[in-house]
């Protein structure tokens, strides 16, 4: 079983560490991996030292994706493909931002490689900026309350919405609170030829404001308040759901974390949770979470 | 020996020298004037004739090259080609490539950078990624630009270079005209080109990590290690053009080609198809008596500096043609970079810098034959103005 070798420089409880050896464990050795510039790429390849036992490479911030694509289309020209995966791995900004361009081309192309976004919902290595998965009025270094303000401005972009759309087979959400269902996609993606699609939601002590040890915790949160939905795309159609019986109120989600915390302080902060809840009210319908 | 001369488009030269160096890996997107050789290389693919190789329709630039950089990190042999704005937007992958040591090889077709867009010739483009750790050759005609390609590929690809190269063909003016070229054989490339088997790879067999993160106590030797590259790449530049003599018969100098220049008073330097006019007028000056030579600079980077230095040690005046400008100094690159590499040696000779060409202007022989006469002048009189364009049209301004 692969997973990082000890001694990477994550902070405590790091969900970026989580998710990448969730998607180790699940892929195994024979696998060639690909990250972008941000937290997991840092704190894992320190020159001459490196926590990586598979191949492994990192070129920029945004080309992750393609990067895979020279790869994958390598091992074919040389005969050498086999059964080797090439899994590109890349933070919410490398993947819904700037990267956003390279991974469209490939999933247009149908090239096969496996995306796994691990969404910790901003910036974290350059210091907790927005970026265009951060949650609506989460506060982030970028985009602080003020009086002008309850934090940021618009809702996270839909990023699996947007590879359905490109045609790929199959496109999951998941989270490291939830091992198996994550283990479970990401060897069901990686088999499945063409481009797969995994996002992973991985709530960071260090950006979001929670104590380390409640990582898990967390993420469990984000699922049972319905603002985090765990689903299966496959060819374009919702292929199973995890059911959340009884939703739980945004509130507890939100006061668990230092980024919403002036939501329950400030003037208004009320109307802005509700507008919040009201997000986890169209996950409920939309993918029919009940 | 080779011989079979054929008349064919610019284009279609360096796609068939792509073709007959076996590349592995093609990615490329299309842009005025680069789109030639990439719709060749695309038919050669559908037609099945690039056998071990996949192309990818990238969706941009920055993409073309982020896939070679995959694929030559696993022991593929890569190929690209763009020009100006596709260049440009290449800028941050490039440093990458060559910080990686990955031997990637692209074609230049050279266009003018944008605004005002202009999709004619000059060497802004190239010019401007000259610090970004590329080999960078100049080719003057379609049969140097043919040949310099499998050079290309066997220099970039020497374990002791493993830097990526570019080969820089002027726009139109080379990738769309039509003259005699002797194709690249098959068999002849085969024997010029060993197949590419890097040490490093990424191979699950031997896991390996690239593109690490280097603090302040390792980052400063990848650069210089990078710089060594180059120096070596300076004789095994010498070499490829040698060893390509022996199989094929052709020859056009190593790092530079010097041309009359053995006596000559007034020596031009220039890179690019602008070197054919010139050998004309020097051989028309030269019918008047008049002394001129020219040194053609085929190998912009590494920059060449002992070569020249030996080049230039008896002349009178050099005088560099610059299809570029660096704004703000107002000089073109050859002309810095000559004058630099003159200066602290204990030759003592005065050079004079024109700009002219840019953004696909015309360079007429009247033009070349006014440079040599006011360096004639210089030498009488001394150097009144030390860089300035030669082709300006004063009445627009
Ligand atoms: C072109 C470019 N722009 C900006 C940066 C600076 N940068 C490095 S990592 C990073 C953020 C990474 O965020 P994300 O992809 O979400 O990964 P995380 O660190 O949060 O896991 C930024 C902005 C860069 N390296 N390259
Ligand atoms: S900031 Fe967050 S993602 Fe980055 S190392 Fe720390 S816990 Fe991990
Ligand atoms: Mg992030």
């Amino acid at each position: 079983m692969s997973r990082l070798a000890p001694g990477h420089r994550g902070c405590a409880g790091c969900c970026d560490a989580m998710a990448a050896n969730f998607v180790l464990e699940a892929v195994g050795d024979d696998a060639i991996v690909v990250n972008p510039t941000g937290c997991l790429e840092v704190m894992t390849t320190p020159y001459p030292e490196s926590s990586w036992e598979v191949p492994w490479i990192h070129s920029l911030f945004e080309n992750t994706a393609v990067v895979a694509v020279g790869i994958e289309a390598a091992l074919r020209a040389l005969g050498r493909k086999g059964d080797t995966k090439v899994i590109a791995m890349g933070g919410d900004g490398a993947t819904v931002d700037i990267g956003i361009r390279g991974i469209s081309g490939a999933f247009e192309r149908g090239d096969d490689i496996t995306y796994v976004c691990i969404d910790n919902e901003a910036y974290m290595n350059t210091g907790v900026q927005r970026s265009g998965a951060t949650p609506f009025n989460a506060s982030t270094s970028t985009s602080p309350p003020g009086s002008q303000s309850f934090g940021n401005s618009r809702p996270k972009k839909n990023m699996p919405a947007i590879i359905v759309a490109h045609g790929s087979p199959y496109v999951a959400t998941t989270s490291i609170s939830y091992p198996k269902d994550m283990i479970r996609k990401v060897k069901k993606a990686v088999d499945i030829e063409g481009p797969t699609y995994i996002h992973v939601h991985a709530p960071c002590a260090t950006g979001w404001r929670f104590d380390s040890s409640k990582t898990v915790e967390i993420g469990k949160l984000a699922v049972e308040t319905a603002l985090w939905p765990l689903y299966e795309i496959e060819d374009g159609e919702i292929a199973s759901v995890r059911k959340v019986k009884k939703p739980k109120p945004v509130e507890e989600y939100l006061k668990a974390q230092g980024r919403f915390k002036h939501l329950f302080t400030m003037e208004g902060g009320k109307e802005e949770i509700s507008k919040i809840q009201d997000i986890a009210d169209w996950n409920v319908k939309h993918y029919g979470l009940l | 020996m080779s011989g079979k001369m054929t008349v064919v488009e610019g284009s279609y030269a360096v796609a068939h020298s792509v073709k007959v160096c076996r590349p592995n890996v093609i990615s490329a997107y299309p842009i005025t004037p680069q789109t030639h050789i990439v719709e060749d290389l695309s038919q050669f693919m559908a037609d099945g004739e690039i056998p071990n190789c996949e192309y990818i329709n990238v969706e941009s630039e920055f993409s073309a090259l982020s896939a070679l950089i995959g694929a030559s990190a696993t022991g593929a042999r890569t190929y690209s080609s763009t020009s100006s704005q596709g260049l440009e937007l290449m800028h941050e992958v490039l440093f990458n490539a060559s910080g990686m040591r990955l031997p990637i090889v692209m074609t230049i077709v050279n266009r003018a950078v944008s605004a005002p867009i202009s999709i004619w010739n000059d060497h802004q483009d190239s010019i401007s990624q000259r610090d970004t750790g590329w080999i960078q050759l100049y080719a003057e005609n379609l049969q140097e630009m043919s040949d310099m390609t499998a050079q290309a590929f066997k220099v970039a690809e020497d374990k002791d270079v493993m830097l990526p190269a570019m080969v820089c063909m002027d726009g139109f003016i080379l990738s769309h005209v039509f003259e005699p070229v002797i194709l690249l054989e098959q068999e002849l490339t085969d024997e010029f080109l060993p197949t590419y088997g890097p040490e490093h790879i990424l191979d699950t067999s031997n896991p390996l990590s690239f593109g690490a993160f280097a603090d302040p106590s390792a980052y400063t030797e990848f650069r210089y290690l990078q710089q060594k590259g180059m120096d070596v790449a300076l004789g095994k530049i010498e070499k490829a053009a040698e060893d390509f003599k022996k199989i094929f018969g052709r020859y056009y100098g190593g790092l530079i080609e010097p041309y009359m220049a053995e006596d000559a008073e007034i020596l031009l330097m220039a890179m690019g198809s602008v070197v054919g006019t010139i050998k004309d007028v020097v051989d028309k000056a030269r019918s008047q008596g008049i002394k001129v030579g020219l040194i053609k600079v085929r190998t912009f980077r590494p920059f060449p500096v002992e070569a020249i230095h030996s080049a230039v040690s008896d002349a009178a005046i050099v005088v560099t043609l610059d299809k570029n400008i660096s704004i703000g100094l107002n000089e073109g690159a050859l002309f810095t970079e000559v004058k630099s590499c003159l200066y602290n040696s204990d030759i003592s000779v005065p050079v004079m810098g024109f700009m002219l060409g840019h953004g696909g202007r015309d360079i007429p022989m009247s033009t070349i034959q006014m440079i040599i006469d006011k360096a004639a002048q210089a030498i009488k009189s001394g150097i009144k103005v030390e860089s300035e364009y030669a082709d300006l049209r004063g009445e627009l301004l």
